[in-house]
């Protein structure tokens, strides 16, 4: 493996890191909220 | 095993891990605007309403299942995919991802999207749910669409469910109306997918899946879509006439139907045998998409006033 495909399999590797940090975020807003909700 | 060694001859090496474009672009997100739209009305036209964050819960899992059907039905027609112009750029055919990559992707957000869809909206949105994956991903993908020029006939119903869970969400019954939503995008569903392949035959015919103009031929392609036409008119206009809706969806529903007659009956006259030169069905296909996003639009718009 060339030094530049190992760096696009990092630079790929840290953009799926920071979109599924987002997504897990979103759904801990997400479960906060329905769990709100269904006490109302 | 046969399906194996198509795969792998279509399929290029994946050297790179999928990047979350990919994943992304595996949920067909352009079809599942349609998805997400219906069942949104189907949600806003129910008679109840629910909790905001529970509307928006069962958008997302409805979203969700669907994305999920979209990945395993590239999962499993990847040698389908690789050999036709229109898909061949999908992340697997062009080898941006490997297979099990996407199944794996694919049955966990469709497990995630039923569960969440249980616990957090009801149980029969849920089942529903579930029911439309699986019939989208077993009945449709892996049993008719390689076996019958039926195939989008049957599996159209797969399509329809979206505004039967909406009403089930924001209800927790199945009644006439939603029943009456599903019959439309049943019936239209035929039209629609049969005016697109008039024009794309060559590809249809290339992978080797029967579609009708494949199999039975252009002209009575053009005939099944105008025979189609009338019923999907008659579920069209019946909520007005069975007293669910106001004179605003009706007269609407009238209005948006003569061009997509009038699209299917010049159609249905024509002799084309040229894509190229295939104007009404490229017409009535873009039309199509327009007149169900309409009848949809003015259903909600209709409840509204209504209240």
């Amino acid at each position: 493996m060339t030094p530049d495909e190992e760096a696009e399999i990092r630079r790929r590797q840290k953009s799926r890191a920071i979109a599924m940090a987002l997504v897990l975020a979103a759904l801990v807003i997400l479960f906060y909220a329905i769990s709100i909700a269904k006490m109302l | 095993m046969a399906l194996d060694e198509n795969m792998n001859s279509a399929v290029q090496t994946t050297p790179l891990t999928a990047e979350w474009r990919d994943f992304i672009a595996l949920t067909k997100p352009r079809v599942m605007t349609l998805v997400v739209f219906t069942g949104l009305c189907g949600l806003l036209a129910a008679p109840q309403s629910i909790h905001p964050v529970l509307a928006f819960t069962a958008i997302l899992c409805i979203a969700l299942g669907a994305g999920s059907a979209a990945a395993l039905n590239q999962w499993y027609e990847t040698d389908l995919d690789a050999q036709m112009a229109r898909t061949s750029r999908r992340p697997l055919p062009a080898g941006r991802m490997d297979r099990q990559t996407a199944l794996h992707f694919g049955v966990g957000l469709g497990s995630f999207s039923v569960l969440l869809m249980g616990l957090a909206v009801n149980l029969l949105a849920a089942g529903i749910l579930a029911v439309s994956i699986l019939f989208y991903v077993l009945v449709y993908t892996v049993w008719l669409k390689r076996r019958t020029p039926q195939n989008i006939v049957i599996g159209g119903a797969a399509g329809a469910f979206p505004p039967l869970i909406g009403w089930a969400a924001a209800t927790g019954r199945v009644e006439l109306m939603p029943a009456l939503l599903f019959a439309l995008i049943f019936l239209w569903t035929p039209p629609h997918f049969w005016a697109l392949s008039l024009f794309i035959k060559s590809d249809y015919s290339k992978a080797g899946i029967p579609m009708l103009p494949v199999v039975a031929g252009l002209r009575h392609t053009r005939q099944q879509i105008l025979l189609y036409t009338f019923p999907m008119v008659a579920v069209a206009v019946a909520p007005w006439q069975l007293g669910l809706t106001g004179a605003l969806y009706g007269l609407s529903a009238i209005l948006l139907s003569i061009p997509f007659v009038a699209l299917a009956a010049q159609i249905s006259l024509s002799h084309e045998t040229d894509p190229a030169f295939m104007k009404p069905e490229r017409r009535l296909f873009a039309y199509s998409i327009l007149y169900l996003f309409g009848l949809f639009g003015m259903l909600v718009a209709d409840r509204l006033c209504w209240a």
